[in-house]
């Protein structure tokens, strides 16, 4: 545990981190008031990517407003298609058919293990290790491809409709991502764990650094591998089942040291439980049509609805009134990782700055999703 | 009992005149407009178990229920009913892990005195989340600790999701 430091505050200053610095990932700024090395306050700007989103989508249909949402999370884009899809089609009242879920889930959980690799990938550069990047790039891009085959794009997907999905899959793609499950299998003990995982550098540098109790998470409403990392349970795909997650066998990763050590491990174990998911999904995969029945203009009834989905970072949520109208009277969009960044100044204080660096790449931001 | 009753319970508190209310199931058109209270709602349909409307003096009352029954706070929304010349505060509760409840909180100001009490005192995640709904809609939340722009820039002098904003 960081031993408590006396910080004298009549010598501090004042280090502008960001808005380009290369371990914010994007255009974060924190304005870091340093005492030493050690962080006497840290506090987060954001805004340097904000394109009101929410305004956008008042501006058009609900159908239009389905490629914006993959235009915030960049890394798990599939679960903010997933999200908006379900919410739509709760207050629409669309039927959608079960092949279609189990593909949904096939391609979100692809998705959730490419933003696992990607933030394994960055989160080590930061710490310095570069050949990391290379082994997680290599399988990204497997899965890249996969989903390119699918969805007709590599990173910004616009895949799912109301009442299903645009394309089918076909046989090439199951053989893919069967291919693939085991070849992240083979490649995880070797150049995931023994590399990495158990290399003393990394374990020196995460390990017993950026403590958040369980209580922190619940006031600042933190969410995803940042509180399952702080030994609480909650992942909406059990606690609140949506789609056909109730048909999978899977666990749910919970570490209780509160560090980010355990934060990086939730993660790593996530990416089995996927690669578990994916598996059962193909095996049961129905046959029938991947489109249900869908008005081609869409009037949801006047009411307030509201839809959650698990995204790679936390709990998403679409927040949607309605008016009666063929536009969304009011969307708001409740992004994990605001949540999450919102406790940093909190923790981060009397940290080294080398530390507070490690443990902001440990929340795992996506700045557009932050700034929306 | 489960969590909804007991939250249920403890916010019935807040408003002796109104009992609580199954949501009245209306065939057609909008719901009618109704008086403070709580309303138990259809979660599968709409997504939150319980429907509190306050009085924008009750909701640090609320947060505070919220808080020792356990909730965590998911979102603060702002809407703008134009036609009504009203905004809108909306509060997103739910509970990290163990039983299942969401509640949605709301509370509505004049368009022209937009001022609600700040609940940062009780939830630290209401800080930003208050300042982006400062930013979007002009909401001025009482005794907010630092009551600034969020994601506009910090020499915005619009807030461009209230219904009449022309860029």
């Amino acid at each position: 545990m960081t031993v408590p430091i006396s910080l004298r505050h009549d010598e501090t200053f004042v280090l502008n981190l960001g808005p380009q610095h290369p371990a914010t990932h994007g255009v974060l700024r924190v304005i870091l008031t340093l005492d030493g090395e050690y962080v006497v306050k840290a506090e987060p700007v954001l805004g340097y990517v904000h394109r009101m989103h929410e305004k956008l989508a008042e501006g058009g249909t609900f159908a239009q407003f389905m490629p914006n949402t993959a235009r915030m999370d960049y890394l798990h884009a599939l679960a903010f298609n997933h999200g908006w899809a379900l919410v739509v089609e709760k207050a629409a009242g669309i039927e959608v058919p079960e092949r279609a879920e189990y593909i949904r889930v096939i391609t979100v959980e692809l998705n959730r293990i490419a933003s696992h690799l990607l933030w394994w990938a960055a989160f080590l550069l930061d710490l310095g290790g570069f050949t990391p990047l290379l082994y997680a790039f290599d399988d990204r891009e497997k899965i890249i491809d996969l989903l390119e085959r699918v969805t007709g794009s590599r990173l910004t997907y616009c895949y799912m409709r109301f009442g299903g999905v645009y394309n089918d899959i076909d046989d090439e793609f199951i053989a893919g991502t069967r291919a693939f499950i085991k070849r992240l299998r083979s490649r995880m003990p070797r150049f995931y764990h023994d590399l990495v995982t158990h290399n003393i550098i990394l374990i020196k540098r995460i390990k017993d650094i950026g403590f958040i109790t369980p209580e922190q998470c619940r006031r600042y409403g933190a969410t995803g591998p940042v509180a399952r990392g702080s030994g609480i349970s909650y992942d909406i795909r059990k606690n609140e089942p949506y789609s056909v997650y109730p048909e999978f066998d899977f666990e749910v990763p919970v570490f209780d040291e509160c560090d980010s050590m355990a934060r990086y491990m939730v993660r790593m174990h996530e990416m089995e439980q996927s690669l578990r998911i994916i598996e059962q999904a193909l095996d049961k995969l129905p046959d029938g049509p991947v489109m249900g029945k869908a008005p081609k203009v869409l009037k949801p009834e006047a009411g307030y609805y509201y839809s959650a989905v698990e995204t790679a970072r936390g709990s998403l949520g679409y927040r949607l009134i309605c008016d009666g109208g063929k536009n969304p009277y009011k969307l708001k969009l409740r992004s994990p990782t605001f949540s999450n960044l919102s406790l940093f100044g909190e923790v981060a204080e009397g940290m080294l700055l080398a530390d507070a660096l490690a443990f902001m790449g440990s929340l795992d931001l996506v700045i557009p999703e932050i700034d929306r | 009992m489960d969590i909804r009753e007991k939250t249920q319970i403890a916010l019935a508190l807040l408003f002796p005149a109104a009992p609580v209310t199954e949501v009245p199931v209306v065939a057609e058109g909008p719901p009618p407009p109704r008086d403070a209270g709580v309303v138990i709602q259809d979660f599968p349909r709409c997504g939150s178990h319980l429907d509190v409307l306050c009085r924008p003096d009750q909701v640090v009352a609320v947060a505070q229920i919220m808080d020792t029954e356990g909730f965590f706070l998911e979102s603060i929304a702002g809407v703008d009913w134009l036609e009504k010349q009203q905004l809108e505060v909306l509060y997103d509760y739910n509970r990290l892990g163990g039983e299942h409840c969401r509640v949605m909180v709301r509370t509505l100001v004049p368009r022209t005195e937009p001022v609600v009490p700040t609940i940062s005192a009780v939830f630290p995640a209401a800080n930003w989340h208050e300042r982006e709904t400062f930013d979007f809609y002009g909401v001025h939340f009482q005794d907010h600790p630092n009551l600034i722009r969020i994601l506009l820039p910090e020499d915005a002098d619009f807030h461009p999701l209230l219904k009449d904003f022309m860029p």
